[in-house]
């Protein structure tokens, strides 16, 4: 009944708006092509970009994110009552992540806001330290590598890249193993003598992580960085600045949009990554979005998983707004 | 304080390209000295010896008699200004001037004290907290002059800091960069391919073509006693004449050019049968009419004429591929003689000079 009324009244409507539509036409096109964009670029070129562009972000982004969102405030309801008198709005997802199940003694649920907790402080760490060996090879790029060694460096950074995250990171399981290469050189040179358990002390993990997202530290500060006049450099050295100074006045400040570019995507990813979690994560660690993915997938909850996914996003938004904030950076910087 | 540079048989080479050959020289405290030479000739490859940035291949950089290999830009007793003077955009105007000093490690208090006294010194004062953006390019030449003035250097170096000036601004800034070195007392070595810089504002210049300096002198010494071909057809106008010598003494020589025998000054003791160039400035051409008896005079037709306010030049045809110019003053008669005219020149031979034959300016 209800499906025949919506037609109908959508039938009724476009009726009633055609021969409107059809009178302003005239003005529709010149309101159109008013637009400085649709001049510049044509109207069939305008149309593609508009229209590939709202398709991606509404259709492909907006919309779902809508639909997962809305899903985060219901019930887990089997298929047969969704749509029912049951399928009511509901804060018991987000509850539930932050008070755990009713039944249980704890006040909180500790275990996985421990985890939330772990999961962003392991991504600003891994950051950090993404950032502390990208930045020297961006700046050796940037300033220092003249055009063949640079190109061969740009190379030997994006190659290993066409090798799938997977097998990078199984690759990087082998390499930490108890007996990988890392333990046999270090047993070899006597540094140890028993194999030391990289994976179960995180490290494995913090390294897979770090690799994993390299290039997009790399080439916004390589971009950023790029563009720094030489001269300045030089001067600040000539005026008796030691290195370290140079790049804390002189290079960094300048380079601050790409850095605070190369930062969040960095960390947003680390925050969002599953698998190198899952491959290189030692046996008591577990990554956020592991259980977001245990929630949809073993746990069947989609509605739990949504409420899971869109805490961590919130989270990521906020303090990387946060830290755009405390460093000065606008968002149209970072798109520079 | 100020300090002597000495440049002792210094080379520097990149790969096989020799770009500074052999340069030796003294430069002494408190001096402005100036290289000048076209692009390319390894002047500034010279200056960033001096500031450091580059290790001479062979030879020593000594600055107040001291060694200054192994020694970086940073712990030198210089500062350089740039070219395109490298301010820092991020930093106001007294961050910038005081930069030197943050890297010293003095106080805020006191940086701050420093950068307002060196903003009266280039009358700046109270802009200190402007962004480097807001001033002028005047205004910004002047910042860089106090940055590098800021750290108290022994030798200030200067990268053609003014080419990128109007040439009233540029004029102007001459004058002040020479009161400027007058009032700090400390040794300026400048970089230019200028010769009105380097004439006016220097002690000494040194002229350099081809990594090779060629003439160390004051500047009036580089006008009127050129010592090579370069020096003379670079550094003013001047209208060279090619022949061997046919007779030389050791005041003058003649050599026999295809407009004739001329006569001029045998500066570098040249023989009979060498190869020589004569050089003659346009102002010192004149006609030949009522010229004095000990003048040297040649026939030329004249090509064209061209007005120039209280002087005209007058072009005529050489011998060789290049016009030979005169630059008569304007008394108010008309012109004696039009284009098409072959008229006689003179000029007295004590203002010309006979140089050895070798390359020249590029014009």
């Amino acid at each position: 009944m209800s499906d025949f009324l919506t037609t109908f009244l959508a039938l009724l409507l476009a009726l009633l708006l055609a021969p409107y539509l059809q009178a302003r036409t005239d003005s529709v096109a010149k309101f159109i092509g008013g637009f400085k964009f649709v001049q510049h670029n044509g109207i069939i070129l305008s149309l593609y970009l508009v229209g590939a562009v709202g398709i991606w972000m509404i259709g492909m982004i907006i919309l779902p994110q809508l639909y997962m969102l809305d899903f985060s405030f219901r019930f887990n309801l089997p298929p047969m009552e969704i749509g029912g008198p049951d399928d009511v709005y509901t804060l018991k997802n987000y509850e539930y992540l932050i008070f755990g199940s009713p039944g249980s003694p704890d006040a909180f649920n500790f275990l996985h806001l421990t985890i939330f907790g772990k999961t962003i402080l392991a991504a600003i760490f891994v950051t950090l330290i993404n950032f502390a060996i990208c930045y020297p090879i961006a700046y050796y790029m940037a300033q220092v590598a003249k055009g063949g060694s640079a190109r061969l460096l740009v190379l030997c950074l994006i190659l290993p890249f066409w090798v799938n995250e997977i097998l990078r990171a199984f690759a990087f399981r082998i390499l930490f193993g108890s007996g990988g290469v890392i333990n046999e050189l270090l047993i070899g040179a006597g540094i140890i003598d028993q194999p030391y358990d990289f994976i179960r002390a995180d490290i494995a993990l913090y390294s897979g992580l770090s690799y994993a997202y390299i290039l997009l530290m790399i080439f916004p500060l390589y971009n950023a960085i790029e563009s720094l006049d030489h001269n300045q450099v030089e001067a600040a050295r000539d005026l008796g600045s030691p290195w370290w100074r140079i790049h804390f006045r002189v290079v960094m400040p300048y380079a601050k949009p790409g850095i605070a570019s190369g930062c969040t995507m960095v960390f947003m990813l680390t925050a969002g990554a599953l698998a190198a979690p899952q491959i290189l994560g030692g046996p008591s660690s577990l990554w956020f979005t592991q259980i977001i993915y245990q929630w949809f997938n073993t746990g069947g909850n989609w509605p739990q998983g949504s409420a899971y996914a869109f805490v961590l996003l919130l989270a990521c938004l906020v303090f990387v707004l946060a830290v755009m904030r405390i460093f000065k950076v606008s968002l149209g910087e970072i798109a520079k | 304080m100020s300090a002597d540079v000495q440049l002792d048989h210094v080379y520097i080479r990149f790969g096989d390209f020799l770009a500074v050959d052999d340069a030796n020289l003294q430069i002494n405290e408190g001096e402005f000295f100036s290289f000048l030479g076209p692009s390319g000739c390894g002047k500034t490859t010279i200056l960033r010896a001096v500031s450091g940035f580059l290790e001479p291949t062979q030879g020593e950089v000594r600055i107040g008699g001291q060694n200054m290999r192994g020694i970086g830009p940073n712990k030198r007793p210089t500062a350089l200004i740039f070219q395109n003077l490298a301010l820092f955009p991020l930093m106001s105007v007294a961050d910038n001037i005081a930069f030197g000093l943050e890297v010293r490690g003095i106080s805020k208090f006191e940086r701050r004290k420093r950068a307002d006294e060196l903003l009266e010194l280039i009358a700046l004062q109270g802009q200190g907290d402007k962004m480097v953006s807001e001033l002028s390019g005047g205004q910004r030449q002047r910042v860089a002059i106090a940055r590098a003035l800021a750290v108290e250097p022994d030798v200030l170096l200067l990268d053609e800091p003014l080419s990128a000036l109007d040439l009233k601004l540029r004029q102007h800034m001459r004058t002040e960069l020479r009161s400027i070195q007058q009032r700090v007392g400390i040794t300026f070595i400048y970089i230019t391919h200028d010769q009105g810089e380097a004439l006016t504002m220097s002690d000494r210049v040194a002229v350099m073509s081809a990594g090779i300096i060629q003439q160390i002198a004051p500047g009036e010494t580089i006008y009127d006693e050129p010592e090579t071909a370069f020096v003379a057809s670079f550094v003013g106008e001047n209208n060279p004449f090619f022949g061997k010598v046919t007779q030389a003494d050791s005041d003058f020589a003649v050599i026999n050019s295809d407009v004739g025998p001329l006569r001029g000054r045998n500066t570098k003791g040249l023989e009979v049968g060498d190869n020589a160039i004569l050089f003659v400035r346009p102002q010192a051409l004149s006609f030949a009419e009522g010229a004095p008896d000990n003048t040297t005079s040649f026939e030329a037709a004249i090509k064209a004429t061209e007005f120039e306010g209280h002087f005209q030049t007058v072009f005529l045809h050489g011998s060789g591929h290049k016009d030979i110019a005169m630059s008569i003053t304007n008394d108010g008669t008309p012109a004696a003689h039009g284009p098409g005219s072959t008229v006689r020149l003179a000029y007295s031979p004590d203002k010309a000079v006979v140089l050895p034959q070798g390359a020249m300016a590029d014009e």
